[in-house]
Protein backbone atom coordinates (compact mmCIF):
# COMPACT_ATOMS: atom_id res chain seq x y z
CA UNK A 1 0.00 0.00 0.00
CA UNK A 2 1.17 3.68 -0.82
CA UNK A 3 0.66 6.24 1.93
CA UNK A 4 0.30 10.10 0.89
CA UNK A 5 -0.78 13.03 3.10
CA UNK A 6 -3.01 14.16 0.12
CA UNK A 7 -4.31 12.39 -3.01
CA UNK A 8 -5.69 14.84 -5.73
CA UNK A 9 -8.47 13.02 -7.86
CA UNK A 10 -7.84 14.70 -11.57
CA UNK A 11 -5.24 16.47 -13.26
CA UNK A 12 -6.96 18.75 -14.80
CA UNK A 13 -6.95 22.73 -13.55
CA UNK A 14 -8.30 22.19 -10.28
CA UNK A 15 -6.31 19.50 -9.20
CA UNK A 16 -2.86 20.96 -10.37
CA UNK A 17 -4.05 24.62 -8.64
CA UNK A 18 -4.91 22.99 -5.66
CA UNK A 19 -1.76 20.24 -5.44
CA UNK A 20 0.54 23.50 -5.75
CA UNK A 21 -1.34 25.77 -3.13
CA UNK A 22 -1.14 22.40 -0.44
CA UNK A 23 2.56 22.25 -1.71
CA UNK A 24 3.18 26.25 -0.63
CA UNK A 25 1.52 25.57 2.56
CA UNK A 26 3.99 22.83 3.58
CA UNK A 27 2.89 19.44 2.49
CA UNK A 28 5.18 17.70 0.45
CA UNK A 29 3.81 14.51 0.33
CA UNK A 30 1.25 14.52 -2.85
CA UNK A 31 -0.55 12.56 -5.56
CA UNK A 32 -1.98 13.54 -8.78
CA UNK A 33 -3.97 11.00 -9.86
CA UNK A 34 -4.93 11.53 -13.91
CA UNK A 35 -7.07 9.33 -16.20
CA UNK A 36 -5.87 10.82 -19.34
CA UNK A 37 -2.76 10.12 -20.70
CA UNK A 38 -1.24 14.29 -19.86
CA UNK A 39 -1.93 16.37 -17.06
CA UNK A 40 -4.18 19.22 -18.40
CA UNK A 41 -7.54 18.36 -18.56
CA UNK A 42 -10.55 19.40 -20.89
CA UNK A 43 -7.89 22.55 -21.11
CA UNK A 44 -5.99 20.55 -24.12
CA UNK A 45 -8.72 20.54 -26.49
CA UNK A 46 -9.72 24.26 -25.62
CA UNK A 47 -7.72 26.09 -28.32
CA UNK A 48 -9.60 28.93 -28.27
CA UNK A 49 -8.58 32.03 -26.47
CA UNK A 50 -9.94 33.38 -23.74
CA UNK A 51 -8.33 32.02 -20.39
CA UNK A 52 -6.36 33.64 -18.05
CA UNK A 53 -7.29 37.00 -18.04
CA UNK A 54 -8.30 37.34 -14.40
CA UNK A 55 -5.51 34.69 -13.03
CA UNK A 56 -2.94 36.00 -15.52
CA UNK A 57 -3.75 39.09 -16.70
CA UNK A 58 -3.60 38.25 -20.31
CA UNK A 59 -5.33 36.04 -22.91
CA UNK A 60 -4.15 32.37 -23.10
CA UNK A 61 -5.77 29.46 -24.58
CA UNK A 62 -6.65 26.07 -22.65
CA UNK A 63 -3.14 24.36 -23.01
CA UNK A 64 -0.81 27.71 -22.50
CA UNK A 65 -3.17 28.03 -19.84
CA UNK A 66 -2.68 24.52 -18.79
CA UNK A 67 0.97 24.26 -19.71
CA UNK A 68 1.96 26.94 -16.79
CA UNK A 69 0.56 24.52 -14.17
CA UNK A 70 2.03 21.67 -15.84
CA UNK A 71 5.26 23.48 -15.82
CA UNK A 72 5.02 24.30 -11.96
CA UNK A 73 3.88 20.46 -10.70
CA UNK A 74 6.98 19.53 -12.56
CA UNK A 75 9.04 22.55 -11.22
CA UNK A 76 7.72 21.57 -7.46
CA UNK A 77 8.05 17.88 -8.39
CA UNK A 78 4.48 16.68 -7.35
CA UNK A 79 4.13 14.01 -7.87
CA UNK A 80 1.79 12.40 -10.23
CA UNK A 81 0.61 9.07 -12.25
CA UNK A 82 -1.30 9.44 -15.58
CA UNK A 83 -3.28 6.69 -17.38
CA UNK A 84 -4.54 6.08 -14.06
CA UNK A 85 -8.57 5.96 -12.78
CA UNK A 86 -9.37 6.25 -10.11
CA UNK A 87 -11.91 3.28 -8.75
CA UNK A 88 -13.21 4.53 -5.57
CA UNK A 89 -12.80 6.56 -2.20
CA UNK A 90 -13.21 4.63 0.94
CA UNK A 91 -14.69 5.55 4.51
CA UNK A 92 -11.00 5.52 6.29
CA UNK A 93 -9.72 7.73 3.21
CA UNK A 94 -7.95 4.93 0.70
CA UNK A 95 -8.00 5.28 -2.63
CA UNK A 96 -8.81 2.41 -5.17
CA UNK A 97 -6.95 3.52 -8.35
CA UNK A 98 -5.77 1.44 -11.54
CA UNK A 99 -3.34 1.68 -14.39
CA UNK A 100 -1.55 -0.62 -16.85
CA UNK A 101 1.84 -0.08 -15.73
CA UNK A 102 0.85 -0.55 -11.63
CA UNK A 103 -2.01 -2.64 -11.95
CA UNK A 104 -4.81 -1.83 -8.95
CA UNK A 105 -2.84 0.67 -6.77
CA UNK A 106 -4.00 0.73 -2.69
CA UNK A 107 -3.37 4.41 -1.37
CA UNK A 108 -3.90 5.88 2.02
CA UNK A 109 -4.05 9.24 2.06
CA UNK A 110 -4.85 11.62 5.08
CA UNK A 111 -6.58 13.93 2.96
CA UNK A 112 -8.46 13.69 -0.40
CA UNK A 113 -9.09 16.43 -3.40
CA UNK A 114 -11.71 15.57 -5.78
CA UNK A 115 -11.01 17.54 -9.17
CA UNK A 116 -12.45 15.01 -11.34
CA UNK A 117 -14.64 17.65 -13.23
CA UNK A 118 -17.82 17.74 -15.31
CA UNK A 119 -18.63 15.24 -18.90
CA UNK A 120 -21.62 16.53 -20.39
CA UNK A 121 -25.54 15.34 -20.91
CA UNK A 122 -25.65 12.51 -23.81
CA UNK A 123 -28.67 12.16 -26.11
CA UNK A 124 -30.15 10.03 -24.27
CA UNK A 125 -30.35 12.29 -21.04
CA UNK A 126 -32.43 14.43 -23.80
CA UNK A 127 -34.99 12.09 -24.91
CA UNK A 128 -35.15 13.39 -28.66
CA UNK A 129 -37.19 11.24 -30.73
CA UNK A 130 -35.67 9.63 -33.76
CA UNK A 131 -33.15 7.73 -35.53
CA UNK A 132 -29.53 6.35 -34.29
CA UNK A 133 -27.61 7.47 -37.47
CA UNK A 134 -24.02 8.13 -36.75
CA UNK A 135 -23.22 12.01 -36.95
CA UNK A 136 -24.68 12.96 -33.55
CA UNK A 137 -22.40 13.66 -30.65
CA UNK A 138 -21.68 15.93 -27.84
CA UNK A 139 -19.94 19.27 -28.64
CA UNK A 140 -16.87 18.23 -26.60
CA UNK A 141 -16.14 15.27 -28.39
CA UNK A 142 -16.33 17.33 -31.82
CA UNK A 143 -13.80 19.34 -30.24
CA UNK A 144 -11.40 16.38 -29.60
CA UNK A 145 -11.94 15.03 -32.96
CA UNK A 146 -11.50 18.70 -34.44
CA UNK A 147 -8.23 20.07 -32.19
CA UNK A 148 -6.86 16.84 -31.02
CA UNK A 149 -7.07 14.45 -33.71
CA UNK A 150 -7.33 16.75 -36.22
CA UNK A 151 -9.98 15.64 -38.43
CA UNK A 152 -13.89 16.99 -38.80
CA UNK A 153 -17.17 14.89 -37.82
CA UNK A 154 -19.20 17.02 -40.49
CA UNK A 155 -20.04 19.40 -42.79
CA UNK A 156 -23.43 20.86 -42.63
CA UNK A 157 -23.50 21.03 -39.13
CA UNK A 158 -27.21 21.72 -36.38
CA UNK A 159 -25.89 22.38 -33.03
CA UNK A 160 -28.54 22.17 -30.04
CA UNK A 161 -28.15 24.29 -26.64
CA UNK A 162 -26.21 27.58 -26.36
CA UNK A 163 -23.58 26.98 -23.83
CA UNK A 164 -20.01 28.28 -23.94
CA UNK A 165 -18.78 24.85 -25.64
CA UNK A 166 -21.60 25.04 -28.55
CA UNK A 167 -20.67 28.55 -29.05
CA UNK A 168 -17.59 28.21 -29.44
CA UNK A 169 -17.59 24.97 -31.75
CA UNK A 170 -20.25 26.64 -34.40
CA UNK A 171 -16.92 29.07 -34.78
CA UNK A 172 -14.29 26.38 -34.95
CA UNK A 173 -16.81 24.11 -37.68
CA UNK A 174 -17.34 26.92 -39.67
CA UNK A 175 -13.15 27.94 -39.60
CA UNK A 176 -12.75 24.69 -40.78
CA UNK A 177 -15.12 25.13 -43.51
CA UNK A 178 -18.26 22.91 -42.50
CA UNK A 179 -21.68 25.07 -42.66
CA UNK A 180 -22.92 25.68 -39.37
CA UNK A 181 -26.86 26.35 -39.74
CA UNK A 182 -28.12 27.34 -36.85
CA UNK A 183 -27.83 27.12 -32.65
CA UNK A 184 -31.11 26.19 -31.06
CA UNK A 185 -31.38 27.00 -27.69
CA UNK A 186 -34.39 25.64 -25.73
CA UNK A 187 -34.67 28.44 -23.17
CA UNK A 188 -35.53 32.28 -24.17
CA UNK A 189 -31.75 33.19 -23.27
CA UNK A 190 -28.13 31.59 -24.06
CA UNK A 191 -26.31 30.54 -21.03
CA UNK A 192 -23.22 31.18 -22.92
CA UNK A 193 -20.78 34.45 -22.59
CA UNK A 194 -22.28 37.54 -24.61
CA UNK A 195 -18.95 37.98 -26.03
CA UNK A 196 -19.06 34.31 -27.32
CA UNK A 197 -22.58 35.15 -29.22
CA UNK A 198 -20.74 37.97 -30.78
CA UNK A 199 -17.36 36.54 -31.63
CA UNK A 200 -18.84 32.79 -32.63
CA UNK A 201 -22.16 33.19 -33.99
CA UNK A 202 -22.50 36.97 -34.75
CA UNK A 203 -19.66 37.51 -36.57
CA UNK A 204 -20.01 34.60 -38.89
CA UNK A 205 -23.44 35.45 -39.65
CA UNK A 206 -25.06 32.06 -37.78
CA UNK A 207 -28.37 32.16 -36.51
CA UNK A 208 -29.56 31.48 -32.67
CA UNK A 209 -32.99 30.36 -32.31
CA UNK A 210 -34.04 31.32 -28.51
CA UNK A 211 -36.97 28.76 -27.40
CA UNK A 212 -36.42 26.68 -29.70
CA UNK A 213 -35.22 22.96 -29.67
CA UNK A 214 -34.85 19.58 -31.85
CA UNK A 215 -37.97 17.56 -31.84
CA UNK A 216 -36.83 14.99 -34.66
CA UNK A 217 -33.87 13.42 -36.38
CA UNK A 218 -33.68 11.89 -39.88
CA UNK A 219 -31.73 9.33 -41.54
CA UNK A 220 -30.82 5.67 -41.86
CA UNK A 221 -26.89 5.44 -41.64
CA UNK A 222 -25.99 9.07 -41.13
CA UNK A 223 -27.79 12.16 -40.29
CA UNK A 224 -29.61 13.70 -43.01
CA UNK A 225 -31.42 16.73 -41.08
CA UNK A 226 -33.19 17.67 -37.68
CA UNK A 227 -36.63 18.83 -37.24
CA UNK A 228 -36.52 22.08 -34.85
CA UNK A 229 -39.56 23.58 -33.66
CA UNK A 230 -40.18 26.97 -31.11
CA UNK A 231 -41.56 25.91 -27.32
CA UNK A 232 -44.13 27.46 -25.03
CA UNK A 233 -43.03 29.16 -21.75
CA UNK A 234 -43.40 25.39 -20.40
CA UNK A 235 -40.51 24.37 -22.93
CA UNK A 236 -43.40 22.54 -24.86
CA UNK A 237 -42.78 22.26 -29.06
CA UNK A 238 -45.50 24.42 -30.28
CA UNK A 239 -47.33 22.57 -33.25
CA UNK A 240 -47.33 24.25 -36.46
CA UNK A 241 -43.90 25.63 -36.01
CA UNK A 242 -41.67 23.06 -37.31
CA UNK A 243 -38.82 23.05 -39.79
CA UNK A 244 -37.04 20.74 -41.26
CA UNK A 245 -33.32 21.70 -41.46
CA UNK A 246 -30.95 19.09 -43.59
CA UNK A 247 -27.29 18.63 -41.87
CA UNK A 248 -25.04 15.88 -41.71
CA UNK A 249 -23.94 16.38 -38.19
CA UNK A 250 -25.81 17.21 -34.59
CA UNK A 251 -23.73 18.70 -32.04
CA UNK A 252 -25.34 18.71 -28.15
CA UNK A 253 -24.08 21.28 -26.12
CA UNK A 254 -26.88 20.82 -23.60
CA UNK A 255 -25.41 20.82 -20.47
CA UNK A 256 -22.37 19.64 -17.62
CA UNK A 257 -23.12 16.99 -15.51
CA UNK A 258 -19.75 16.79 -12.32
CA UNK A 259 -18.50 13.35 -12.19
CA UNK A 260 -19.57 12.65 -8.74
CA UNK A 261 -19.54 8.93 -9.33
CA UNK A 262 -17.03 8.60 -6.49
CA UNK A 263 -18.47 11.17 -4.27
CA UNK A 264 -21.81 9.53 -4.43
CA UNK A 265 -20.47 6.36 -4.00
CA UNK A 266 -18.51 6.93 -0.32
CA UNK A 267 -21.75 8.56 0.74
CA UNK A 268 -20.75 12.34 0.88
CA UNK A 269 -23.86 14.83 0.89
CA UNK A 270 -24.82 16.28 -2.92
CA UNK A 271 -26.29 19.93 -3.53
CA UNK A 272 -29.24 18.92 -5.41
CA UNK A 273 -29.06 21.95 -7.49
CA UNK A 274 -24.97 22.01 -8.06
CA UNK A 275 -24.99 18.34 -8.07
CA UNK A 276 -21.61 18.72 -6.71
CA UNK A 277 -20.81 18.15 -2.89
CA UNK A 278 -21.28 20.63 0.16
CA UNK A 279 -18.64 22.13 1.43
CA UNK A 280 -17.38 24.69 3.25
CA UNK A 281 -15.26 27.65 3.08
CA UNK A 282 -12.20 25.09 2.12
CA UNK A 283 -14.37 23.04 0.14
CA UNK A 284 -14.19 20.30 2.75
CA UNK A 285 -17.45 17.93 2.29
CA UNK A 286 -19.30 16.44 5.06
CA UNK A 287 -16.51 13.47 4.81
CA UNK A 288 -13.73 14.33 7.34
CA UNK A 289 -10.40 14.90 5.06
CA UNK A 290 -12.11 14.96 1.86
CA UNK A 291 -12.36 18.31 -0.16
CA UNK A 292 -13.96 18.97 -3.46
CA UNK A 293 -13.31 21.82 -6.30
CA UNK A 294 -13.13 23.25 -9.93
CA UNK A 295 -16.20 21.75 -11.93
CA UNK A 296 -16.96 19.02 -9.71
CA UNK A 297 -18.33 20.98 -7.29
CA UNK A 298 -20.06 23.23 -9.10
CA UNK A 299 -19.47 24.49 -13.03
CA UNK A 300 -17.38 27.08 -13.52
CA UNK A 301 -17.40 29.49 -16.60
CA UNK A 302 -14.33 30.70 -16.26
CA UNK A 303 -11.25 28.29 -15.49
CA UNK A 304 -9.75 31.48 -13.89
CA UNK A 305 -12.56 30.95 -11.13
CA UNK A 306 -11.33 27.17 -10.87
CA UNK A 307 -7.98 27.92 -10.13
CA UNK A 308 -9.71 30.19 -6.99
CA UNK A 309 -11.34 27.87 -5.96
CA UNK A 310 -9.16 25.33 -5.90
CA UNK A 311 -6.38 26.86 -4.25
CA UNK A 312 -8.52 27.17 -1.51
CA UNK A 313 -9.18 23.66 -1.43
CA UNK A 314 -5.57 22.92 -1.68
CA UNK A 315 -5.19 25.31 1.83
CA UNK A 316 -8.13 23.52 3.32
CA UNK A 317 -6.28 20.35 2.79
CA UNK A 318 -2.95 21.12 4.15
CA UNK A 319 -4.38 22.61 7.10
CA UNK A 320 -6.68 20.08 7.68
CA UNK A 321 -2.76 17.63 7.26
CA UNK A 322 -1.15 19.58 9.52
CA UNK A 323 -4.11 19.82 12.23
CA UNK A 324 -4.69 23.34 11.80
CA UNK A 325 -8.73 23.02 10.65
CA UNK A 326 -11.10 23.22 13.23
CA UNK A 327 -14.56 22.96 13.00
CA UNK A 328 -16.93 24.57 15.57
CA UNK A 329 -19.68 27.01 14.76
CA UNK A 330 -20.95 27.17 11.56
CA UNK A 331 -23.82 29.12 9.64
CA UNK A 332 -25.20 27.96 5.96
CA UNK A 333 -25.62 29.87 3.35
CA UNK A 334 -29.42 29.92 1.56
CA UNK A 335 -30.15 31.27 -2.00
CA UNK A 336 -33.90 32.48 -2.60
CA UNK A 337 -35.61 34.00 -5.31
CA UNK A 338 -33.49 34.43 -8.37
CA UNK A 339 -30.23 32.51 -6.71
CA UNK A 340 -30.55 29.22 -7.86
CA UNK A 341 -27.03 27.95 -5.51
CA UNK A 342 -24.12 29.17 -2.84
CA UNK A 343 -21.02 27.36 -3.09
CA UNK A 344 -19.98 27.20 -0.08
CA UNK A 345 -23.06 25.48 1.49
CA UNK A 346 -21.40 26.14 4.90
CA UNK A 347 -18.98 28.24 6.97
CA UNK A 348 -16.96 27.96 9.61
CA UNK A 349 -16.68 31.11 12.24
CA UNK A 350 -13.26 30.51 13.21
CA UNK A 351 -12.64 31.05 10.14
CA UNK A 352 -9.59 33.87 10.46
CA UNK A 353 -10.19 35.51 7.00
CA UNK A 354 -12.44 36.76 4.83
CA UNK A 355 -14.90 34.29 2.63
CA UNK A 356 -16.03 34.79 -0.99
CA UNK A 357 -19.55 33.35 -1.66
CA UNK A 358 -20.07 31.76 -5.39
CA UNK A 359 -23.37 32.32 -6.67
CA UNK A 360 -25.54 31.46 -9.65
CA UNK A 361 -29.16 33.16 -10.86
CA UNK A 362 -31.83 31.68 -12.68
CA UNK A 363 -32.82 34.31 -14.57
CA UNK A 364 -31.55 37.35 -16.53
CA UNK A 365 -31.91 41.02 -14.97
CA UNK A 366 -30.38 44.62 -15.72
CA UNK A 367 -30.08 47.01 -12.53
CA UNK A 368 -30.73 44.35 -9.79
CA UNK A 369 -29.07 44.83 -6.54
CA UNK A 370 -27.51 41.75 -4.67
CA UNK A 371 -28.99 41.59 -1.00
CA UNK A 372 -27.15 39.40 2.23
CA UNK A 373 -29.31 38.68 4.94
CA UNK A 374 -28.42 37.29 8.43
CA UNK A 375 -31.18 36.29 10.63
CA UNK A 376 -33.37 38.45 7.82
CA UNK A 377 -31.33 41.55 8.48
CA UNK A 378 -29.90 42.91 5.61
CA UNK A 379 -25.98 43.00 5.84
CA UNK A 380 -24.92 44.08 2.38
CA UNK A 381 -26.51 45.24 -0.78
CA UNK A 382 -24.59 45.74 -4.19
CA UNK A 383 -25.82 47.25 -7.29
CA UNK A 384 -25.02 45.20 -10.59
CA UNK A 385 -26.00 46.95 -13.63
CA UNK A 386 -26.46 42.89 -15.35
CA UNK A 387 -26.99 39.92 -14.14
CA UNK A 388 -27.18 36.56 -16.19
CA UNK A 389 -27.32 32.34 -15.28
CA UNK A 390 -24.20 31.80 -17.77
CA UNK A 391 -22.12 34.29 -15.24
CA UNK A 392 -20.68 33.67 -11.81
CA UNK A 393 -21.67 36.25 -9.39
CA UNK A 394 -19.92 36.43 -6.14
CA UNK A 395 -20.10 38.79 -2.65
CA UNK A 396 -17.34 39.01 0.22
CA UNK A 397 -18.26 38.56 3.50
CA UNK A 398 -15.76 40.00 5.69
CA UNK A 399 -14.26 38.54 8.65
CA UNK A 400 -15.40 40.76 11.41
CA UNK A 401 -19.19 40.10 9.59
CA UNK A 402 -18.29 36.62 10.50
CA UNK A 403 -17.24 37.22 13.74
CA UNK A 404 -20.43 38.71 14.78
CA UNK A 405 -22.90 35.55 13.60
CA UNK A 406 -23.85 32.38 15.80
CA UNK A 407 -23.73 28.68 15.49
CA UNK A 408 -26.80 27.52 13.23
CA UNK A 409 -27.15 31.04 11.74
CA UNK A 410 -28.43 31.24 7.92
CA UNK A 411 -27.35 33.49 5.54
CA UNK A 412 -29.13 34.33 3.05
CA UNK A 413 -28.48 36.12 -0.76
CA UNK A 414 -30.84 37.18 -3.04
CA UNK A 415 -32.01 39.62 -5.82
CA UNK A 416 -34.19 42.70 -5.65
CA UNK A 417 -34.60 43.51 -9.52
CA UNK B 1 -25.39 57.95 -35.02
CA UNK B 2 -24.70 55.86 -32.26
CA UNK B 3 -23.61 52.06 -32.57
CA UNK B 4 -23.72 48.79 -29.64
CA UNK B 5 -21.22 47.15 -29.83
CA UNK B 6 -20.39 44.13 -27.11
CA UNK B 7 -16.74 44.34 -26.34
CA UNK B 8 -15.47 40.74 -26.93
CA UNK B 9 -11.95 41.78 -25.45
CA UNK B 10 -12.48 39.83 -22.36
CA UNK B 11 -15.28 37.23 -20.65
CA UNK B 12 -16.82 40.51 -19.23
CA UNK B 13 -18.89 41.25 -22.33
CA UNK B 14 -19.41 45.14 -21.84
CA UNK B 15 -22.07 46.72 -23.71
CA UNK B 16 -19.88 50.09 -24.92
CA UNK B 17 -21.85 52.88 -26.96
CA UNK B 18 -19.73 54.82 -30.01
CA UNK B 19 -20.94 58.12 -31.78
CA UNK B 20 -20.13 58.56 -34.63
CA UNK B 21 -20.79 62.05 -36.87
CA UNK B 22 -22.31 62.41 -39.93
CA UNK B 23 -18.69 62.53 -41.74
CA UNK B 24 -17.77 58.92 -39.80
CA UNK B 25 -15.71 60.04 -37.05
CA UNK B 26 -15.96 58.83 -33.60
CA UNK B 27 -16.68 61.43 -31.02
CA UNK B 28 -17.21 58.96 -27.98
CA UNK B 29 -17.14 56.33 -26.35
CA UNK B 30 -19.49 54.84 -23.46
CA UNK B 31 -19.66 51.63 -20.94
CA UNK B 32 -16.58 50.36 -21.47
CA UNK B 33 -14.87 49.34 -17.96
CA UNK B 34 -11.42 49.74 -19.05
CA UNK B 35 -8.97 51.22 -21.75
CA UNK B 36 -9.43 48.01 -23.49
CA UNK B 37 -12.89 48.43 -24.50
CA UNK B 38 -12.51 51.54 -25.76
CA UNK B 39 -9.85 50.66 -28.11
CA UNK B 40 -11.84 47.24 -29.25
CA UNK B 41 -14.81 49.88 -29.57
CA UNK B 42 -12.66 52.32 -32.13
CA UNK B 43 -11.08 49.84 -34.00
CA UNK B 44 -14.60 47.80 -34.82
CA UNK B 45 -15.54 51.04 -36.10
CA UNK B 46 -12.52 51.62 -38.29
CA UNK B 47 -11.26 48.32 -38.94
CA UNK B 48 -12.16 45.59 -37.03
CA UNK B 49 -10.08 43.16 -36.04
CA UNK B 50 -9.87 39.01 -34.13
CA UNK B 51 -7.02 36.90 -33.02
CA UNK B 52 -7.44 33.17 -34.43
CA UNK B 53 -6.73 29.97 -33.13
CA UNK B 54 -6.55 26.89 -35.04
CA UNK B 55 -4.90 23.75 -35.47
CA UNK B 56 -1.60 22.82 -37.84
CA UNK B 57 -1.13 19.67 -39.07
CA UNK B 58 2.08 17.85 -37.91
CA UNK B 59 3.89 15.24 -39.38
CA UNK B 60 5.67 12.21 -36.59
CA UNK B 61 3.94 14.17 -34.04
CA UNK B 62 2.27 11.85 -30.83
CA UNK B 63 -1.05 13.62 -32.49
CA UNK B 64 -1.58 14.78 -35.89
CA UNK B 65 -2.19 18.76 -35.32
CA UNK B 66 -0.77 21.36 -32.99
CA UNK B 67 -3.03 23.88 -31.89
CA UNK B 68 -1.38 27.63 -32.64
CA UNK B 69 -3.19 31.04 -32.64
CA UNK B 70 -2.22 34.70 -34.36
CA UNK B 71 0.31 36.18 -31.80
CA UNK B 72 -1.49 39.53 -32.30
CA UNK B 73 -4.98 40.70 -33.95
CA UNK B 74 -5.73 39.99 -38.10
CA UNK B 75 -7.84 42.14 -39.76
CA UNK B 76 -11.50 40.47 -39.46
CA UNK B 77 -11.48 39.96 -43.05
CA UNK B 78 -8.74 38.20 -43.49
CA UNK B 79 -9.88 35.36 -41.61
CA UNK B 80 -10.33 33.08 -43.62
CA UNK B 81 -7.48 33.56 -46.10
CA UNK B 82 -5.30 32.73 -43.16
CA UNK B 83 -7.26 29.74 -42.04
CA UNK B 84 -6.63 28.74 -45.42
CA UNK B 85 -3.08 29.35 -45.08
CA UNK B 86 -2.37 27.20 -41.97
CA UNK B 87 -4.01 24.78 -43.24
CA UNK B 88 -2.35 24.20 -46.33
CA UNK B 89 1.38 24.31 -44.04
CA UNK B 90 2.45 21.32 -42.71
CA UNK B 91 5.65 20.83 -39.93
CA UNK B 92 7.84 18.42 -38.28
CA UNK B 93 7.95 17.13 -34.58
CA UNK B 94 8.59 18.35 -32.18
CA UNK B 95 6.45 21.60 -32.00
CA UNK B 96 7.42 23.32 -29.05
CA UNK B 97 4.74 25.84 -27.12
CA UNK B 98 6.27 29.29 -28.81
CA UNK B 99 7.11 28.06 -31.62
CA UNK B 100 6.28 30.19 -34.52
CA UNK B 101 4.72 28.27 -37.58
CA UNK B 102 3.80 30.57 -40.32
CA UNK B 103 5.86 33.71 -40.25
CA UNK B 104 3.63 36.73 -41.22
CA UNK B 105 0.88 34.87 -42.28
CA UNK B 106 -1.17 36.32 -45.45
CA UNK B 107 1.50 39.65 -45.23
CA UNK B 108 -0.57 40.76 -42.31
CA UNK B 109 2.98 40.62 -40.23
CA UNK B 110 1.30 38.61 -37.62
CA UNK B 111 2.99 34.97 -36.96
CA UNK B 112 1.11 31.89 -36.05
CA UNK B 113 2.80 30.61 -33.29
CA UNK B 114 2.18 27.04 -31.22
CA UNK B 115 0.27 26.96 -28.56
CA UNK B 116 1.22 23.38 -27.01
CA UNK B 117 3.94 21.08 -27.36
CA UNK B 118 3.47 18.22 -29.80
CA UNK B 119 6.34 16.05 -29.06
CA UNK B 120 8.05 13.01 -31.81
CA UNK B 121 6.10 9.97 -31.50
CA UNK B 122 7.54 6.98 -30.47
Amino acid sequence: MLNYDIVIIGGGPAGMAAALRAKECGVDSILILERAETLGGILEQCIHTGFGLQYFGEELSGPEYASRFIDLVNKEKIEYKTDTMALEITQDNKVYAVNKKDGLLEIQAKAIILAMGCRERPRGALNIAGTRASGIMSAGTAQKYVNIDGYMPGKKVVILGSGDIGLIMARRMTLEGAKVECVCELMPYSSGLTRNIVQCLDDFGIPLYLSTTVIDIHGKDRVTGVTIASVDENRRPIPGTERLIECDTLLLSVGLIPENELTRAVGIGLDSVTNGAVVDEYRETDHEGVFACGNVLHVHDLVDFVTLESQTAGEGAAKYVLGKKQKGAQVTTKGTGMVRYIVPQKINLNNEGDVKLYFRVGNTARNATVKVKYGGEEIISRKRPRLAPGEMESVVIKNEMLKSFSDGGVLEITVEV
Amino acid sequence: MTRNITCVTCPMGCSVTVEISDSGEIISVSGNTCKRGEEYAKNEITHPQRSLATTLRVEGGIYNVVPCKSAGPLPKEKIFECMEAVNSTCVNAPVKLGDVLVKNICGTGVDIVATNHCPRKG
